[in-house]
């Protein structure tokens, strides 16, 4: 039924462009919609055009003054090799802002992505402002929560780790509950009808199947924050971020070199090792 | 032998997960000394406070006005980084992404070229930015471009994957039925890329649009600029005004694109 009215339903589109018609050789007559491309690329153009008039772009001025962009580049890829042991104790202040947020993110975000999956989760109301709530908290921009964080609980790497938890709740708990949605519920439902009450059926039928899944999204979220967190501390929020601001403040871009070079190594090692896992859990 | 024989010799890796647990304990704990909590700082509660205050109680005047200071005007402008960024880093990461796939160029030139491309991922965003505002002087034009070169690295990242699932034997049947080059790339790679491809620059606008919201700190346009001033001069009202808004922004933006994705999803 449903289907049926799907295809007698036309399109406003097929409406003013009246599809072709066409009679084939054996006498079959098809009606061969008109293609949508050139109102998307229309439309796309529209878009382009209006956004380079409100932000000014030129590409003329990028090819002119291309080589300002060596002035900075080729002094970063001169790193000042000395700097080396001012950037250790920075960097592996990252690396404990992501691996406490990370953890403390994802230990958050698990019941909350049970509550949000609608398979497990039969109650409507609860569901969707359980949903609402993921989605604002996933709108906020990490360097304005860092921010804020800092000027709340002052400089330095807490307020970074608080940034970072609210970022990896939102990130994980989405992806989390996307995958308990695609789980198979048969051994659920073979667990209750033997007796076993809600909590006993999800637990041994449900969380074995999410648990590498889990596991995987929680490793993924790492190698983000990484990444991020190196630059949260540009707003005061501990780890490499301070250092970069400093190099940047005082226009010494040789040292900045350094710092993005241990950066590349710190992010390259942990992004193999942990690709790695996940293959492994897959 | 009986189901209770098999389940007595089950494989047991006890010894495997008291390592993996010691290990992942010790890991936090040592995280944890590094990040201490000192308390609230100095007029901490009162921050605190206010950005709620300010989230409940936005400046409507700030919300509503069509000045080029109102945030209308300042969220299309974010919009219209995000879309050039977008575009343009998509169109840059399609030769990037041909280069580094192993099944198209020899091996060599696709673990260079990934290099490359974990380099561009590797420097933050920020920094690019202040590389770029000496080409092109603040303003919306700097986050543009910074925002063209940054999405090169995610983007041919997921270009690859698609381009490295590429079915060949598509290929050799239309060699087969006698087709050139040129039909072949139209009728045999194009329909195969395209939907990972605009599926993966929609997800990608997603996030430049979030990034184009943090670019303004450093002066690169968009709303981030007055966002940080609020913040940083407290005036509560006006940065749950812009707030306010970027939470609408990207709550429409992402729902609409949710909707595309999985419409190209299926097909």
């Amino acid at each position: 039924m449903n289907n049926t009215e799907n295809i007698n339903k036309v399109a406003l589109f097929d409406r003013i462009f009246k599809p072709q018609h066409i009679v084939l050789a054996n006498g079959h007559e098809i009606d061969r919609p008109r293609s949508r491309l050139p109102l998307i690329i229309i439309c796309l153009l529209v878009v382009v055009f209006a956004s380079i008039q409100l932000t000014g772009f030129d590409i003329k001025i990028v090819i002119q003054r291309f080589y300002q962009l060596e002035a900075i580049l080729g002094k970063i890829f001169q790193p000042k090799w000395s700097f080396f042991n001012k950037v250790t104790g920075p960097l592996f202040d990252t690396v404990k802002m992501s691996l406490l947020g990370s953890v403390i993110g994802c230990i958050l975000a698990l019941p909350f992505a049970i509550l949000a999956s609608s398979n497990v989760n039969k109650n409507k109301p609860i569901l969707l402002s359980i949903r609402f709530f993921l989605s604002v908290i996933r709108t906020f921009p990490t360097l304005i929560v860092a921010n804020v964080c800092s000027l709340i609980f002052g400089l330095g790497t807490f307020a970074g780790t608080v940034a970072i938890i609210v970022f990896t709740f939102g990130v994980v708990s989405k992806m989390l509950f996307e995958s308990i949605e695609t789980i198979d519920m048969g051994p659920f439902e073979a667990m209750e009808s033997l007796g076993a009450n809600k909590f006993e059926a999800f637990w041994s039928a449900c969380i074995p199947q999410i648990l590498p899944t889990y596991l995987s999204h929680c490793l993924y979220c790492f190698e983000m924050n990484i990444r991020a967190a190196s630059i949260l501390g540009y707003v005061g929020a501990g780890g490499l971020g301070i250092l970069i601001n400093e190099c940047i403040g005082w226009r010494d871009y040789n040292q900045l070199g350094m710092v993005l070079l241990t950066l590349f190594v710190a992010v390259f090692t942990i992004e193999t090792f942990s690709s790695y896992l996940r293959k492994k859990l897959s | 032998m009986t189901i209770v024989e098999m389940y007595e010799k089950r494989p047991r890796k006890a010894w495997l997960y008291f390592i993996v647990t010691a290990v992942i304990i010790s890991l936090i704990v040592w995280s944890a000394e590094g990040v201490q909590y000192k308390g609230l700082a100095a007029k901490g509660s009162e921050v605190a406070f206010g950005m709620v205050y300010g989230l409940f109680h936005p400046d409507t005047n700030l919300l509503f006005s069509l000045s080029t200071d109102g945030v209308p005007y300042l969220l299309f402008q974010t919009i219209a980084i995000a879309i050039l960024g977008t575009i343009f880093g998509a169109i840059l990461a399609v030769p990037v992404s041909f280069l580094a796939s192993e099944n198209v160029v020899p091996k060599p030139v696709a673990f260079v070229m990934r290099g490359l491309i974990l380099l561009i991922r590797t420097i933050p965003s920020l920094v690019w930015a202040l590389v770029w505002i000496r080409v092109t002087g603040p303003g919306a034009f700097c986050g543009v471009v910074t925002q063209s070169i940054c999405s090169i690295g995610m983007i041919s990242k997921m270009y690859i994957t698609a381009i490295e699932d590429l079915d060949t034997s598509i290929l050799e049947s239309l060699d087969a039925a006698g087709c050139n080059t040129f039909e072949k790339i139209r009728c045999g790679i194009l329909p195969q890329l395209t939907a990972s491809f605009i599926s993966t620059t929609i997800y990608r606008f997603d996030i430049n649009l979030k990034d184009a919201t943090t670019l303004g700190i450093v002066g690169a346009g968009g709303i981030g600029a007055s966002l940080v001033q609020c913040i940083s001069s407290r005036r509560w009202s006006m940065v749950g005004s812009f707030l306010f808004g970027l939470i609408v922004l990207v709550l429409i933006i992402e729902f609409i694109s949710t909707k595309i994705r999985t419409k190209l999803a299926r097909g």
